[in-house]
C-alpha cells in the first residue's frame, strides 16, 4: 500500500515535470517535399528533440485524417482557407501564437489575417501565388493576364499545362469572367464553364511537376504556383511568371497546433522558433517560396531576394486575393463543372 | 451385421471428429479472411447509402442521393435531368481502354509465351525470370520510365529526328496512345504468365500429330494450340482487364489528367470533390463491373471444360 502511494506519487510528479519541460518528441505533417531538413536538423539540435515528419498531398487529405483521431501529429499546415475549417471544426489547439517571443518579426500585413483573427492559432509558413507561367521564347506578348490559358494566343494553342486543382482552375476562370470564387451565382459559373470548355482542347495537359516538365518543353505555358514557376526559370532562364490583372489567388500554409497533439510544449516552442527570421528563410531557401516574416529575406539566396515571381510587383499587388474554402453547394457546381471538363 | 455396426460406427465418429477438427483449426483464418474481404466493402457499401459531410466525410443520414448521381445528371443550370453523360463516357472510355489493352498485351504476350514454353526445360525458367524483372520496380516508376521514353525531348522522339525521319517531335505523351502503352507495358507479364502455365502443360505431340495429319500452320495453331491454352488466354485477360479498369496511376501520369478514367473519377469524389457517397457508389459500380467479369469467366470455363468431356 505504502510502495503505491510513492509510486503514485512519483508518477504524478513526473507528469507534472513533463508538462512544464518540453517532451523529446514532434509529429509534423506537411505537405510532401515542403518542410526544410536544415530546419529540422537545427530544431532537433537546438531543443534535443526528435522529429517525425509525414507528408500529405491536399488540404483535404490532411483534414479527414485529423478528423478521424488517432493520428499521434501535433503540428498540421494548412492552406489559409482549411485554417479557418479546423478551427471552426474545433480541431486546432489555441495556443496564441501572438504572445509568443518571436511573433514581433511576423510581417505587418499577415499579423491580422481574415481566416485566422488575431493569429490566436496560427503562424505563417510559407505563402505564394497561383499565376501564369510562360516561356517567352516561345511567346512573346504580355504576359500579366490569365488569358494566356483561358483565351490563348496562337504560339501557346496545344502547349499549356493547368495545374489539376479543381480550386484553383475554377476561382481563376470565376475570377476572370468577372465574378468570385465559389460563387453560386449560376450565370457566372455557366460563364466560367463555357469558358473552360472552350479553351480545354488548347490545353495539352492538366498535370503536375511543372518544375521539371516545362523546362525540358512539355509544354510551353501553365497555370500554376509561383515557387515551381521560379525552380523552373532557374533551369530555364525564358520561362517568367505573370500575375493575371483580372485576379489570381494568394495562397498561404500556415503550422498550427492540434487539439489533440501529445507533445504541446514542444510544437508551441516549434511554431515560436519558425517565426525567427533565419529559420523562415531556410524554409524558403527550400521551397522557393516567400514566408512572411520580416527580415527574413537578409538570410536567403540572393536571387530570391528580387525575383519578380516571389515578391510580388507593386502594380500587381491588389489583383491578388485570398481564396475561401467554398460551402458544400458551391462545391458541387465545382464538381459538375470540373467532371464535366475532364471527361 | 453386429460386426459390421461395431466397425462402422467409431470410424464414422472419427471421421467426424476429423472434419469439425479441421473447421475449428480453420475456423480463425476464415474468420480473418471473411472479415478482412468483406469488412472494407461493407462499409463502401454503406458510404454509399449516406449523406456527403460540409468537409468530407459522411453525415449518418439516410439518403439515395450517390446512386441517383452515378446514373443521372442533374444539369447545374436548367435543373434538368438527364442520363450522367460525363459519367457514361468516363465509363466508356474505362471500358474500350481495358479492352484494347487487352487485346494488345494478348497479341504480344500469346507468341512470347510460346516462345519460352518451346525452349529447352533446363532455360526456360531463365525466359521466366526475366519476364518478372519489370515487378521489382514500383508501377509508379516503371510509368515514369515510359513517360521518359514517349515525351517530346524522350528517346524516340529525339531517335527520329537524328535520323531525320521527322523534323518536329510527334505529340504522343498525354493521349490515349500513351495511355495505352503504358498500360500494356505495366500489365504484360500478368498475361504472359498465365499464357505460359497453361502452354506448358500442352502435350506437343498433339501439335505434331496435326501436322502428320496435313493441318496446315495456321490450322494448328487454331484446332489444336489456342483450345487447349484458352484457359491461360482468359485467365490473363481476366488479370489485363480487371486491373486496367480501376488503372489510376498510368492515365494519371501519361494521360496528362486532361480525361478521367473511373479511377479517377472516385479519387476526384473522395478528394476535391468532397463527395464520399457518390466516391462509394462508383466503387461499388466498378466492383459490380468486375464481379460481372469474373461471371463470364466462370461462364466460359465452365463451358470450355464440358466441350472437353
Amino acid at each position: 500500500m505504502k510502495m503505491n502511494v510513492v509510486f503514485v506519487t512519483v508518477a504524478v510528479i513526473g507528469l507534472c515535470f513533463a508538462g512544464v519541460v518540453h517532451s523529446s518528441e514532434l509529429n509534423l505533417y506537411n505537405w510532401g517535399n515542403y518542410t526544410s531538413p536544415d530546419l529540422i536538423k537545427k530544431f532537433e539540435a537546438q531543443y534535443d528533440v526528435n522529429v517525425t515528419i509525414t507528408d500529405y498531398d491536399s488540404n483535404t487529405t490532411a483534414l479527414a485524417k485529423v478528423k478521424a483521431g488517432g493520428h499521434g501529429f501535433d503540428i498540421v499546415v494548412p492552406s489559409a482557407n482549411y485554417v479557418k475549417v479546423f478551427i471552426e471544426e474545433g480541431l486546432a489547439l489555441e495556443v496564441r501564437p501572438d504572445q509568443m517571443e518571436n511573433f514581433k518579426h511576423v510581417a505587418p500585413q499577415w499579423r491580422n489575417p481574415s481566416f485566422d483573427p488575431g493569429r490566436r492559432y496560427s503562424v505563417p509558413w510559407l505563402w505564394g501565388t497561383v499565376g501564369v507561367a510562360v516561356d517567352t521564347d516561345v511567346y512573346k506578348g504580355d504576359i500579366n493576364t490569365a488569358s494566356i490559358v483561358f483565351d490563348p494566343p496562337e504560339e501557346l494553342a496545344g502547349k499549356i499545362n493547368m495545374a489539376p486543382e479543381m480550386g484553383d482552375v475554377l476561382g481563376m476562370a470565376l475570377k476572370y469572367v468577372g465574378s468570385e470564387p465559389c460563387t453560386t451565382d449560376k450565370v457566372a459559373l455557366k460563364k466560367a464553364r463555357d469558358l473552360l470548355m472552350a479553351a480545354k482542347p488548347k490545353w495539352v495537359s492538366m498535370d503536375y511537376g511543372l518544375t521539371e516538365k516545362m523546362p525540358r518543353g512539355d509544354f510551353s505555358a501553365a497555370l500554376y504556383w509561383n515557387g515551381a514557376v521560379y525552380r523552373a526559370g532557374l533551369a530555364k532562364p525564358s520561362i517568367k511568371f505573370g500575375y493575371p490583372r483580372e485576379g489570381y489567388e494568394i495562397w498561404m500554409d500556415n503550422a498550427l497546433v492540434l487539439k489533440d497533439a501529445k507533445n504541446v510544449e514542444t510544437a508551441k516552442l516549434f511554431l515560436n522558433f519558425i517565426m525567427d527570421p533565419e529559420n523562415a528563410a531556410l524554409i524558403s531557401t527550400f521551397a522557393r517560396y516567400a514566408n512572411g516574416i520580416s527580415g527574413s529575406e537578409a538570410f536567403m539566396p540572393d536571387e530570391m531576394k528580387t525575383a519578380s515571381a516571389i515578391n510580388i510587383p507593386d502594380e500587381f499587388k491588389d489583383a491578388g486575393m485570398f481564396f475561401p474554402a467554398c460551402s458544400k453547394e458551391a462545391t458541387e457546381y465545382y464538381t459538375a463543372i470540373w467532371t464535366e471538363l475532364t471527361k | 451385421m453386429k460386426n459390421d455396426k461395431l466397425a462402422s460406427g467409431p470410424v464414422g465418429d472419427m471421421q467426424r471428429k476429423r472434419t469439425r477438427r479441421n473447421w475449428l483449426l480453420s475456423a480463425p483464418a476464415l474468420v480473418v479472411l471473411a472479415a478482412a474481404a468483406s469488412g472494407p466493402l461493407l462499409i463502401v457499401l454503406v458510404y454509399s447509402v449516406l449523406s456527403a459531410g460540409e468537409y468530407g466525410g459522411v453525415v449518418w443520414k439516410f439518403s439515395t442521393d450517390a446512386w441517383f448521381n452515378v446514373v443521372f445528371f442533374r444539369d447545374i443550370f436548367d435543373g434538368t435531368t438527364t442520363l450522367a453523360d460525363a459519367h457514361m463516357k468516363i465509363l466508356w472510355r474505362s471500358v474500350r481502354l481495358s479492352f484494347m489493352t487487352t487485346l494488345i498485351t494478348l497479341t504480344i504476350g500469346f507468341p512470347t509465351a510460346y516462345v519460352i514454353a518451346t525452349r529447352p526445360r533446363e532455360t526456360r525458367s531463365f525466359w521466366l525470370f526475366l519476364i518478372t524483372v519489370p515487378f521489382w520496380t514500383n508501377l509508379l516508376i516503371r510509368t515514369f520510365a515510359i513517360l521518359e521514353v514517349i515525351r517530346n525531348e524522350g528517346l524516340i522522339n529525339i531517335g527520329l529526328q537524328m535520323l531525320g525521319v521527322i523534323d518536329k517531335p510527334i505529340q504522343m505523351l498525354y493521349t490515349d496512345f500513351a495511355i495505352m502503352v503504358g498500360m500494356t507495358y505495366v500489365y504484360l507479364p500478368l498475361m504472359v504468365l498465365p499464357l505460359y502455365a497453361s502452354m506448358e502443360r500442352l502435350d506437343f505431340n498433339l501439335v505434331e500429330a496435326a501436322y502428320d495429319l496435313y493441318a496446315t500452320r495456321r490450322k494448328v495453331l487454331r484446332r489444336v494450340i489456342i483450345p487447349l491454352v484458352k484457359p491461360g488466354i482468359i485467365a490473363g485477360s481476366i488479370l489485363v482487364f480487371i486491373p486496367s479498369l480501376g488503372a489510376f496511376v498510368t492515365p494519371r501520369v501519361l494521360g496528362g489528367g486532361k480525361k478521367m478514367m473511373l479511377g479517377n473519377l472516385i479519387e476526384l469524389q473522395f478528394g476535391a470533390g468532397r463527395n464520399w457517397p457518390l466516391g462509394a457508389a462508383l466503387s461499388v459500380t466498378l466492383l459490380a463491373l468486375v464481379m460481372a467479369a469474373l461471371l463470364i469467366y466462370v461462364r466460359s470455363t465452365q463451358s470450355h471444360s464440358g466441350s472437353v468431356r
